[in-house]
Formats: C-alpha cells, structure tokens, sequence
C-alpha cells in the first residue's frame, strides 16, 4: 500500500497561540516542500531588502511638496557591500556630503532645535514604505511648536549613528533619525526611530531613545508619532535622552506581562504532578 | 616584546609582536580587517602562519597576549595553567603540536589529560595553521561529557537545545514552541528560554513554567532561562526553581565588563546554582555562549584577533566546569563573519578549540539576513560539526527564531543530520522518547504516528 510522504502534524491547534513556525509536517523526518519554499522565500524577501537601493531622489521630490528643505547626503560607506562590513564607515558622512552640509551650517549660523533625518540603513523598503507616511503624522505635530527648523537630511547607506554627525554639524539640540531595521523573515519592511539629546560624533548608544517595529503591521504611524512626540518633549525639558528617559516614555507598552497560560500544564493536574522532581 | 620574521626566498615578513603574528595569521575575516590588524594579502597570511609553526608553545606561558596585571582573564588562564598536563607537549612548536594532535598519540585519553595544560592561546594558534578537516578530526577525538539530569557528550550522541523563544515571553506561545519541539525529539541538551525582558517577574514566570512543564512530563532534562547572571541570581534568591545559570562571556576583562560581568559574579552564580542541589546525575549548573567579535564589538579586544579573543573566553568558561557550552557563530553579523565561508571555518574553529580545552562544545549554526549566507551554508556547517561531533546544537521551529530575529537550525535539521550520521540523543532522553511515543522503536529516529498518549488530553482540550 503506497504511503502519503507528507506527513502532517496532529497539533495545529497550537498555531493560535504563536507566530512560530510550528506543526510544519514532515516528510520523511525533514520539512515538506511547501514550508521549505515558503521559508526560502521569506529569506528572499529580506535579502532583497538589505540590497535594495533607496530611490532618494524620489523621497527628495516627496518632502520637497510638503514644503521642507531636503539635502541628499552620503554615508562614506560608497557601497553596500562596503557598507555591511564596515559599521565604521556608514557612521560618517563622505567627504563631498561633509562639505555640502558645513556650507550649509555656516550659512544659517546659530543652533537649531531639531534636526530630521532619514536614512536606509539595513532595508531601504522599510524606508519607501514607511518614511513618507510616519512624516505625513509627525510633521504637524512638530510644525505646531516650530521646533523642525532645520532642513530634512536623507542619508544613503547611513547607520544610526550618522545623525551624530549631522547634528553636530547643523548644531542640532535633538536629532531623529529614521532607519531601516535589519530584516526578518517575517519584517523585510520595518521602520526604527531613534533619538538622540545633543548629538556628537561618537555618543554611546545608550545616549538614544529608539521605536522600533513602525509599519503597516506593526506600531502604526501614529502611535510611533505620538511617541515621538513625548519623547521629544520630555527630552526638551529634561535635557537628556537615552536610558533615564526611557522607563517613563512607555506610553502604550508592547506587552511582556506574561498574558497566556503555559497550556503545557493543566491546572487541575498541578497537584498530583508536583510530587515528582527528578527522583 | 619578542619580535617575529620569516623569509621566503630573497622577502622577509617581520612581525612586531605575539599578537600581531597571531592575528596575520588568522585565516581572513570582516571582523580583523575592520580591526585593521588583518594580513594585507595572502601571501602575508601563509608566510605569518609558518612563522607561527616555528613558535614553541612555550613562548605563550611567558608572553601574555593582555598583560597580567591589566586582565583577569590574563591572570586565570595563567594561574590555574597545569604543568604537569602540558608535560608531554611542552617540547614542541606550534607546528609540531599539529602534527602530534593528528598522530595516533593524540587519542581521547591523551587529549583529556592535556586540556588542563593548553592555555587558549595555544589552542587558537594551532587552530590557525589547521585546515577544515584537521579541525573536524582532532575535534571528533576529544571526548567531553557533562551531567544534571541526563549525561549529554557521550560518543554517538548528539544532543539539542530546545529553544521556544517568544516575542512577548508569553508562556502560550512558548508552550506550543515546546510541544512542537518535543514531538520532534529536541531538548535533551536544555529546554532554554532567551527571554525578551530581563524583569525578575517575568524570569521568575517563565522559570517556574519550565520547572513545571518538565515535572509534568517527566522529562529527563534541564531548564534555563537566558537572562543576565545577576538576574538569575536574584530569581535564586527569591525562590526560583533554576536548573542552569546562564551568561554570555568573552575572552577579555574588560569585554565581560561590558557584558556586566566578572569572574567574581560568575563565582557568586555557580553558588547559588549548586546550593539548589537540583542535579539528579550530575552537578553541572553552568551555561555558556560565547562568539567571534564580541570583544571587538565592545571595543575591548586590546589587538588581539577574534578568534583568539574566542578562545580565551573558554578559559572563563572551563574555570565553572559549564554542562553547555556554545558559540553563537553567525549570530553577529557580516562586520565579524562576512559570509558561509567564514562562518563555516569560525563554527569549526570553535568547536576544536572549546574541546582541545575540555569543554562541552556546542554551536548555535546561525545566520542574520544581512549575511552572505543561506540555508545551504547552515546545512554545510550542521554537516561538518556533527562529523565533528558538536555536543548539541539549537533547535527552533522552522529554524525561525521570532524573538532574536535570525535563522538557527530547526528540529527537523537536528533529524537529518541524526539520521545521516546515526546519532542519538542523550540517553536518558532517549530512552523517554521511546517511552512516551515520540520515536518508534528502533535505532534510526522515525516520529510516531498518534499523538503521544502524555500529549493527548492537554492537547483535545486545546482544540
């Protein structure tokens, strides 16, 4: 009798209680084509994304109509392949990028509040999905206090830390910086937002306040924008950012309290199973 | 400081310290290139590593990497470095002790007895002048076995890590990463949580949900949860059935600083575990991992190349005689580990330097999105390592961890390379397996058919 080489898990049933790749099924002991393909492209998705490149002369155009100044820099990272091997590098902006913006500076004199920024970082999708749609619930929220008084800077093949720079230069109080997060097999498309008080060419990370996981399905553009906000109020009136601030910025907490039950374990059966620890 | 040189016909290489022949030496990576102490090209490369044959190992007592006074990573691996165990190959160079650790003299007897007398520097210098397969085969010599409540390390055997881990350490979501991974035959090595908060609440939750889970089914393992040391401690203090104590370690003081570590809290740690008494075969309460590039990354690595800086990480971890030990090899990125080749070799290293020093080595085979490397490369190093004979690898559903964000090996890649190669699981585990109706009886691993009997009702009620 010919035996079905598939063979399927007997506990979908757990599939409601998480996102984990579980009761794939198996043929023989290994994983069924279908789960194997459906992975393959999950990594596909998110290779592509690290290697996309970002279409900044079309985000340009895109604030430009919102009425912001924009400037198109560059990380010395000249390439990704240079730019995923050296973190150094897509720290600091490229010589030509380090001219345009200290002309600029020296043309407006005098500190700014704000400076804006956005950069590809690990996935530039996250960037064109995201950048244009967060800014469309932030920038009135900002444009209400006049803080925004510096232009916008996009930064291609850009790391977190490139805002220091930036805001060092522009004599920034505060800088955002929009990134790319690294993909994940189930996020190629993830936004991160991160803030820094004073900006410095090699502040410690622990200097920042970041929002991680803003896209379509993940924290909503206004939530990320209300956040934002908060936090840089707070980092405003206390004159700091990073982890001082971040305990009292929780304003809606991604839930670690534990919500489920550990279902592996009937409560009824807790009893007469706790006689038994391991002899 | 001793300087170094080698001629090949009418060029001469120099070599301004120790340190800097061992890192010209290396076999290429990211991680030295970005630390800029790298060969500048091949030929630098191989004409580094015969000048590192000649070296007696010798010279690595007498000439720290980090100085003594400055790190006391320095000072234990000095300090409890055994003569009499390093007796037999004090005589020979770096080259010689290659070709003595492919010989016949070196079999599991001889290697067990010398781990004591190897400092780390000398396992990583050899390491360096060692192809792949030289790697795999004085590795598969080395044998290292560990016991709590199973006897993991045992010749045949390879054990995994069941690792359920939840985005929001909801105990629902990580039940049903267990259960998927139990039915598959996973866990022997630990049922280990890398929780997404280190608050002391949700610790102690998800500790006391392991110790309950295992009880429940009678399962002949451990558990752990991989938070900080400190809070494992505190959870200890406050009543937490803890099995193991975890703690991420490197190869330099001021790299397990930045870790928030020191041998002294180690200690303090391992106390606390074995005042537990919760061992039933073996005391055992330690679990390490360790990676290239972490001292790098902390920017504590004094000029030392990563895998050394690896290596000197085992000495941390023999000092706390671990049941587990593991290097997360891909886990940190293209700046340390380009690509599959150079996760590939920095997998294999590890595991013969953890085991020529005696420890229970396992590896997290693994890969972020941002690196050249692909399900393929994973499966090449599973392949070798298990040739090797890792003591245990990870296992995640789908080798998707949803937490950590990056790809690791999967229950069923645990079942291919058991089945390709003939290896079990611990025996202890096993033998429950087989009792509870995971496997079917029978040497080769083939999953039950029903639902296991222990599963059935907590599973209908489920539905």
């Amino acid at each position: 009798m010919p035996m079905e080489p598939v063979t399927a898990d007997l506990w979908q049933q757990l599939r409601q209680y998480s996102r984990a790749r579980i009761a794939l099924g198996h043929a023989g002991t290994s994983l069924p084509t279908r789960p194997h393909l459906e992975f393959q492209f999950a990594h596909a998705r998110a290779r592509d994304a690290v290697h996309h490149r970002l279409d900044a002369q079309n985000l340009h155009m895109a604030i430009a109509q919102r009425g912001h100044e924009v400037m198109l820099l560059h990380s010395a990272a000249k390439d990704r392949h240079i730019y995923l091997q050296r973190p150094d590098l897509g720290r600091r902006l490229d010589d030509a990028s380090r001219q345009v913006l200290d002309a600029r500076a020296a043309a407006r004199q005098g500190e700014c509040e704000l400076a804006f920024m956005i950069a590809d970082g690990l996935s530039a999708i996250a960037i064109q999905e995201n950048a244009l749609p967060f800014l469309d619930a932030m920038l009135p929220r900002l444009a209400g206090e006049g803080w925004l008084d510096a232009p916008i800077v996009v930064v291609e093949q850009g790391r977190v830390a490139v805002g220091d720079e930036v805001g060092q230069v522009l004599r920034a109080r505060l800088v955002v910086i929009l990134i790319g997060e690294r993909p994940g097999l189930s996020a190629p498309d993830s936004m991160g937002i991160y803030l820094t008080y004073q900006p410095a060419i090699g502040a410690a990370d622990a200097s920042r306040n970041c929002i991680s996981n803003v896209r379509r399905d993940g924290l909503s553009y206004e939530l990320a924008a209300h956040k934002l906000f908060y936090l840089i109020s707070e980092a405003r009136r206390r004159k700091l950012t990073g982890v001082a601030l971040k305990d009292e910025a929780e304003v809606a907490p991604q839930c670690l309290t534990a919500p489920g039950r550990n279902i592996l374990v009937e409560t009824g059966d807790q009893a007469d199973l706790a006689a038994y620890r391991h002899g | 400081m001793t300087a170094y040189a080698h001629s090949i016909g009418s060029k001469t290489y120099r070599f301004g310290s120790l340190k800097e022949l061992m890192a010209k030496a290396s076999p290429a990576r990211s991680g030295d290139f970005l630390a800029g102490i790298a060969a500048s090209d091949d030929t630098e490369r191989v004409a580094a590593q015969m000048a590192l044959a000649e070296v007696p190992l010798k010279t690595f007592l007498n000439e720290a990497l980090v100085a003594y006074e400055q790190d006391e990573v320095t000072r234990l691996i000095i300090d409890e470095h055994d003569a009499v165990a390093f007796a037999p190959v004090a005589h020979l160079t770096v080259g010689d002790f290659r070709n003595w650790l492919l010989s016949d003299a070196a079999d599991g007897a001889s290697l067990t007895a010398l781990a004591p007398g190897l400092t780390p520097e000398m396992a990583a210098a050899v390491s360096k002048i060692m192809r792949n397969q030289d790697l795999i085969l004085v590795a598969r010599k080395c044998r290292v076995v560990t016991r709590f409540r199973n006897t993991i390390g045992l010749e045949g055997r390879l054990s995994t890590r069941l690792q359920p881990n939840d985005p929001t350490d909801d105990p629902a979501g990580i039940a049903a990463s267990i259960v998927d991974g139990l039915m598959y035959g996973s866990g022997d090595a630990v049922i280990g949580i890398n929780p997404a908060s280190d608050s002391i609440a949700s610790v102690m939750t998800l500790v006391q949900m392991l110790d309950a889970s295992i009880a429940h089914y009678r399962i002949p393992t451990q558990s752990c949860v991989l938070c900080h040391v400190t809070t494992t401690i505190e959870a200890i203090n406050r009543g937490a059935p803890v099995d193991l104590v975890f703690q991420s370690i490197a190869g330099t003081e001021a790299a397990n600083a930045g870790f928030g570590i020191s041998l002294r809290v180690l200690d303090e740690a391992r106390d606390a575990a074995l005042s537990l008494k919760r061992g039933t075969v073996g005391d055992n309460v330690m679990y390490f991992e360790t990676g290239q590039g972490s001292a790098l990354s902390a920017n504590a690595h004094h000029g030392i190349d990563q895998q050394t800086c690896e290596a000197r990480a085992y000495a941390v971890a023999r000092k706390y005689r671990p049941l587990l030990v593991n290097t997360v090899v891909g886990f940190i990125g293209p700046e340390y580990l380009y690509d599959g080749k150079q996760i590939i070799r920095a997998g294999l290293e590890d595991h013969f330097c953890g085991k020529l020093l005696g420890l229970p080595m396992g590896c997290d085979v693994c890969y972020t999105n941002h690196a050249e490397a692909d399900q393929n490369d994973m499966d090449v190093l599973l392949t070798v390592l298990a040739v090797a004979g890792v003591t245990y690898i990870m296992g995640v559903p789908g080798a998707d961890d949803i937490m950590l964000n990056y790809q690791t090996t999967s229950f069923h890649d645990a079942l291919y390379v058991r089945k390709v190669l003939g290896l079990k699981p611990a025996p202890e585990f096993e033998a429950w397996l087989h009792s509870v109706g995971i496997f079917e009886p029978g040497d080769t691993p083939r999953l039950a058919k029903r639902l296991p009997q222990p599963f059935q009702r907590v599973l209908a009620k489920l539905s």
